[in-house]
């Protein structure tokens, strides 16, 4: 069993993509964007974990089984967030007494 | 007889006898990996909920935390687990070009790596220490009107960044345990499925930070 091997340079091209996106997200923090700040900072982790995951993880060549794992694991992941957010965000919507 | 001599030995001394071939045993590795991988998706994700729902309770509370954390430490040790994924990638393709020196050299600068982000977080540990920022009877805020609710905060700070310090110590003692495997050429470019997997794990404590990085430190800077 032997694997195609990946270029030194298309790790190199990842890594050095990532410690740009990392200076980019300290960069901006510093920038009052009001709420998109926030909107920033996680779009920027979100691109650098897919980054790690494609690439270093090599979930880009993996078998379509390993991918639909990867996959799932962030999106019960979503679920989580959602979920708790439809709640939290949502109370107080509706007229009536507070009851948490 | 339908199975001669010769079929019956000629396989890679690394294949166990229920797996097809070498490619199909790899990838069932791979699966299983990523299958515990999602417990771990699963078990940080609990925390990341209760930060995403204590954050949504005292927004300015929370974001104004922030300042008191060490931003310089924090940017620098993201920088630090980025280059130890880079060096764990390499010691991986070392491997699969079955190089053993490659393999030892590159897992030792990735445990090196590792090390010096654990220190920093000694050092941020004892800022914390220091500062009164420790939840429980010691506890102090500078902005008095959130104490309670900046404890709320630290102690998720301790939480999470903890169980990410605890994943990093696992993860050294798997290199470290790599690093002796290698050095006894236990691994070849047809067999290095625990470095692969290890790698994995690797990688994924790395995604871990680069999510606990902006939530802790950059968030509510501006404010």
């Amino acid at each position: 069993m032997t694997h195609q091997v990946v270029s030194v340079k298309t790790y190199v091209l990842v890594f050095l993509g990532l410690i740009v996106l990392t200076a980019t997200t300290v960069g901006v923090s510093r920038i009052d964007l009001g709420e998109f700040n926030f909107i920033v900072a996680m779009t920027i982790a979100v691109i650098k974990g897919t980054l790690v995951v494609m690439f270093f993880m090599d979930v880009r060549r993996a078998t379509s089984l390993t991918k639909l794992f990867a996959g799932a694991g962030f999106f019960w992941m979503a679920i989580l967030l959602v979920f708790v957010l439809s709640d939290y965000l949502s109370r107080g919507w509706l007229p009536g007494p507070k009851w948490w | 007889m339908a199975h001669s001599d010769a079929t019956l030995t000629a396989h890679s001394p690394g294949l166990r006898h229920h797996f097809d071939d070498s490619e199909q045993q790899f990838q069932s590795s791979i699966l299983g990996m990523w299958v515990f991988l999602l417990t771990e998706v699963m078990f940080f994700g609990g925390m990341f909920g209760g930060y995403t729902v204590y954050r949504n309770l005292y927004p300015d509370a929370f974001a104004s935390s922030s300042k008191f954390m060490n931003l310089g430490i924090g940017a620098f040790n993201t920088g630090v687990l980025i280059c130890s994924s880079l060096t764990m990638v390499l010691a991986v393709r070392g491997a699969q070009l079955g190089s053993k020196k490659t393999l030892i050299l590159f897992l030792v600068l990735t445990l090196f790596l590792g090390c010096v982000f654990l220190g920093l977080k000694v050092v941020e540990y004892h800022e914390k220490w220091v500062d009164h920022h420790i939840p429980g009877p010691g506890f102090r805020y500078e902005e008095a009107q959130y104490f309670h609710q900046a404890q709320i905060l630290f102690f998720l700070y301790f939480a999470m960044t903890g169980m990410h310090a605890m994943h990093m110590i696992v993860g050294a003692g798997l290199l470290t345990t790599l690093i002796v495997m290698a050095s006894r050429n236990r691994f070849s470019a047809q067999w290095y499925t625990p470095v692969e997997m290890i790698g994995l794990y690797w990688h994924f404590v790395d995604i871990v930070w680069i999510f606990l990085f902006p939530l802790l430190y950059l968030i509510g800077r501006t404010k």
